[in-house]
């Protein structure tokens, strides 16, 4: 039942990830962007990490996509990317990272030491990632909460409506300060 | 290399094991999709030209990595690796907030997205 529902899931997630590549209208490839990013917190429900299916949905799918929308219907660009030349050598990179990827996971599959089937049981629950985040990954977190400030407010000084150039010169010495 | 190079087995055998349908999913399983998912992102990023959907191929890729990470995590028994994939979400988060927020301070000041038009620093 699980090894049908991988192979869902994971059909779901690569063509709807093939999908945001070959759209060329851009709302249409945020809205395959989410359907991947759900089948990403499918297989992360396979993979037992509940939490983290949970955190995909509600940040990836709820947050990310939204946003990206937002943006996308801000620039109201009708049509989509004109017609353009296939680009050989875009093509031959992207046939390569793939063929060095699949490489490295059939010798990494061959060669190292990897765990056939998992361990029966992880208690991967809701306790013990609160537990690990404020005991062993206490400093991580911190940081990773002022990362979050400053991501904020580097937001807000982006967005801002920018000073006229004519003037206004006190409106820019803020800004740099 | 000598892996896939072995005579006579073109697709390799262990290919084909991993493409059809599995019998019981390991990690190599979603290893490849996890690779699969990267080398559909890169391309994304070489592809296209709207700054916008290279950006989400660019989300897609770091997704990719977090699958991979999520995988071992489980197939360790440990759980350390999914606190990795909570952080790296977190900092996702924090990521494409800014990114955006330049992306529309580009537009703002260009009237477009298309990379070709984004000219300013050739040659």
């Amino acid at each position: 039942m699980a090894d049908f529902l991988f192979t869902l899931f994971a059909f779901l997630t690569v063509l709807a990830a093939a999908g945001v590549v070959v759209n060329r209208n851009a709302v249409n490839a945020a809205l395959c962007l989410l359907v991947s990013f759900v089948g990403m917190a499918a297989l992360f429900v396979l993979l037992e990490a509940y939490f983290l299916a949970v955190l995909q949905i509600l940040v990836y799918a709820g947050a990310v996509v939204v946003l990206f929308l937002f943006v996308v219907m801000l620039f109201d660009v009708r049509g989509g990317d004109p017609r353009k030349p296939y680009r050989p050598i875009a093509a031959a990179s992207g046939m390569a990272a793939l063929a060095l990827l699949t490489v490295g996971v059939l010798s990494l599959t061959k060669h190292g030491q990897l765990a056939a089937a998992p361990p029966p049981a992880m208690d991967g629950g809701l306790k013990v990632f609160g537990y690990q985040l404020l005991t062993t990954y206490l400093l991580p977190m911190e940081v990773t909460g002022f990362l979050l400030l400053i991501a904020m407010i580097g937001v807000t000084v982006l967005s801002r409506k920018q000073a006229e150039e004519s003037g206004d010169r006190r409106q820019h010495s803020e800004g740099n300060a | 290399m000598h892996l896939l190079l072995t005579p006579g087995s073109f697709p390799p055998a262990s290919l084909l094991a991993v493409v059809a349908l599995p019998a019981e999913v390991g990690i190599n399983h979603y290893l490849l999709v996890s690779a699969l998912l990267f080398a559909i992102g890169f391309f994304g990023v070489l592809l296209r030209r709207n700054t916008l959907v290279i950006y989400m191929c660019l989300e897609l890729m770091l997704n990719a990595s977090t699958l991979a990470a999520v995988a071992f995590s489980r197939f360790n028994g440990s759980v350390d690796g999914n606190i990795f994939v909570f952080f790296i979400i977190t900092v996702a988060a924090a990521e494409v907030a800014v990114g955006l927020a330049i992306i529309v301070a580009l537009f703002r000041l260009r009237q477009t997205v298309q990379t070709e038009d984004l000219t300013a620093l050739r040659n």
